[in-house]
């Protein structure tokens, strides 16, 4: 995870807006800014963590990547070799080659699987458009990815309702890996799972990834499942990257105090340790009228006056000789770092 | 592997069936055919095989009412008015002599073909829009929503007139307006379903790969929503019935010169027959209901049976 990376996915000034309609005429007065102006450049064969909390615009942005939700600004460029092609671009007809490589997992085992339809009939059609063209081979390619997942074969033809959450997770994996994909978006992809389930599903991305060579990115809210698998961390709010850097770094020298408050919500197995959690004041603010000037300085216990009035960017920090993305005025006091 | 297990328990009755599942599933032989699973979960519906019998025997006999009578149900008999069920006539006779029998199998072939075939055809119609539309959304959906609206605020009456003026009083007129003025409910409950079905991250999963709208809405959303347009179909067939039995006393139906259930129930219309000759109106009352009973039932079987979540 050093230097000299090769770039899979680069997210150049990404914005999804929806716009708020109201009134007999259906006026548009406003937008929800979901996502709003992020840069982020996706590595192959790392895992990207995105973390925030929840309405920070992480689904959204795992969604606009595969253009599931029309981004309504900014790129999204694919790389392989010297080719980039920016996905936000196409027709539906011309992403076609591009869906092949980007997929995604869910986050509700029990709605990401076609309550009507056998395991097999719901994995069969994609492979069908991907030249898959005897039903034979479509049976051996499915049964081997339920054996990839850790299932027994013969049970393509079992119907979603007959397996348990844990087991459709699994065979929303072998869904996505279906067509050998490069990069597949984690939509909280544990998080409606048993802590149990939890781990031997992480397990389980963890060995595909290596045998596939595949890159994640993995959208949770929770830290302790991304400081297990991720090798870099984007801390999320109100539709911006408020920091990004290697997992251990970020754990280690945190810049961004809502990076910090997040931190020090993570619940601890200790009884003795005397944690000194940071609470936040009230709520995320809507994200229709973000508040001026840096989003999180009305939360912020350290804000000072410039925060009210100059929006942070995101600026290139370098900490024991690591690059250190952050977006806080703070950290360019001389006291801070 | 049957006889023992890890446990050291004696295997029991269920342990062997289990075992007996799940040689079968290694051994692939429970990858039936779609089709099979959906026929032997129909027919272990008790009472949904008791619908198809009496429907199949009821169409049958209508389609093969030539056979299976010597009369002509329009043939005249006026030395047989209002005879009460003899031999000859099973039925008895109408206000005219005709045989009663006849006509309501002959009858059965035009209420069959109205009331069931404008029900499949406005649910065919309503479905294959609202599933469309409902899907997509955007200017799509609010335009067919306007139309729908325009149709259903339309009296149907008031259309039946207006045709029958324009083009006269035919089968296929009726039929037409049914189907205009029935496709709407279909519609709406067919969009209604889609509404929420598209929401579902399997939708989403399937637009990831990239496959095609009509894919995605008819072939993988549709079955989802069947249930209640199944239950709706069957219900609108016993109104057509009904509708068709309706018009055609009115004089807008079908002519009254072709027998239908309708215009064989209607001259019980009058209070003297009503009181006099059971016979007239019993037996085709009798069949309409067993009919629409069995279409209920058919109705309700198959909604069970496109349900994979319940056993069968």
């Amino acid at each position: 995870m050093q230097q000299n990376k090769d770039v899979i996915l680069k997210l150049r000034d990404l914005k999804a807006h929806f716009p708020v309609k109201a009134g007999v005429f259906k006026r548009t007065v406003g937008h929800v800014k979901a996502v709003d102006g992020v840069d982020l450049d996706i590595y192959r064969g790392e895992v990207l963590g995105v973390v925030g909390e929840s309405g920070c615009g992480k689904t959204t942005l795992g969604k606009a990547i595969l253009r599931l939700v029309e981004s309504s600004e900014g790129q999204v460029i694919y790389c392989s070799g010297d080719e980039q092609t920016d996905l936000t671009t196409l027709d539906n007809e011309g992403l076609v080659p591009y869906r092949k490589k980007l997929q995604i997992v869910f986050q509700d085992p029990h709605s990401s699987l076609n309550p009507a339809f056998t395991i097999f009939g719901s994995l069969e059609d994609p492979l069908k458009k991907y030249g898959v063209k005897s039903r034979a081979e479509r049976r051996k390619i499915i049964g081997d990815l339920l054996e990839a997942v850790n299932m027994r074969p013969e049970y393509m033809d079992r119907y979603p309702h007959e397996f348990s959450g844990g087991q459709r997770q699994r065979i929303g994996i072998a869904r996505a890996l279906s067509i050998g994909p490069e990069l597949i978006v984690c939509d909280e992809a544990v998080s409606a799972l048993d802590v149990s389930i939890q781990a031997q599903v992480l397990q389980l991305l963890m060995k595909l990834k290596q045998e596939k060579n595949l890159t994640y990115v993995f959208i949770t809210h929770d830290l302790s499942v991304t400081e297990y698998i991720c090798d870099r961390i984007a801390v999320m709010y109100l539709g911006r990257v408020v920091e990004l850097c290697d997992s251990e770094e970020l754990y280690a020298h945190t810049l961004h105090p809502y990076t910090k408050a997040l931190l020090s919500a993570v619940p601890v197995a200790d009884l003795d340790k005397q944690t000194d959690r940071i609470v936040l004041e009230g709520d995320v603010p809507s994200p229709v009228n973000p508040p001026s000037g840096c989003p999180f300085h009305p939360r912020c216990q350290s804000a000072i006056e410039r925060c009210k009035t100059d929006v942070p960017k995101l600026k290139r920090y370098e900490v024991d000789g690591r690059d250190h993305f952050a977006s806080c005025h703070l950290v360019d006091l001389p006291e801070a770092v | 592997m049957s006889m023992t297990n890890t446990t050291g328990r004696k295997t029991s009755r269920l342990d062997r069936q289990f075992d007996l599942i799940r040689r079968r599933e290694e051994a692939g032989q429970l990858t039936n055919p779609r089709g099979y699973r959906f026929a032997r979960k129909f027919l272990s519906n008790r009472l949904a095989a008791i619908g198809l019998l009496i429907f199949t025997i009821i169409v049958l006999v209508s389609v093969l009412a030539p056979l299976l009578t010597p009369y002509d149900p329009r043939a005249i008999d006026l030395r047989n008015i209002l005879k009460p069920p003899t031999w000859a006539h099973w039925f008895g006779t109408d206000k005219v002599g005709r045989d009663l029998l006849t006509r309501v199998l002959y009858g059965g072939q035009i209420s069959i073909l109205v009331g069931l075939g404008s029900a499949l055809a406005s649910a065919v119609v309503g479905v294959l829009i609202g599933c469309y539309t409902g899907y997509v959304g955007g200017w799509r959906d609010a335009l067919a929503m306007r139309v729908s609206e325009i149709f259903m605020s339309f009296p149907q009456i008031i259309l039946v007139l207006l045709l029958v003026a324009i083009l006269g009083q035919s089968l296929s007129n009726l039929i037409i307006i049914f189907i205009l003025t029935g496709w709407g409910g279909i519609y709406r409950l067919a969009r209604a379903r889609m509404l929420s079905l598209r929401e579902e991250e399997y939708v989403q999963a399937l637009r990831s790969f990239g496959l095609s709208t009509p894919i995605i809405c008819y072939k993988h959303i549709l079955p989802n929503a069947l249930g209640p347009i199944m239950v709706n179909i069957t219900l609108s067939t016993a109104a057509f019935i009904l509708a068709e039995a309706g018009l055609s006393f009115l004089g807008l139906g079908v002519p009254l010169d072709i027998p239908t259930w309708g215009n064989i129930l209607n001259v019980a219309q009058d209070l003297r027959i009503l009181e006099n000759n059971w016979w007239v109106w019993l037996p085709v009352g009798i069949v309409i209901s067993l009919f629409v009973l069995s279409v209920n039932f058919i109705g309700d079987g198959l909604r069970d049976a496109t349900d994979p979540t319940q056993q069968g």
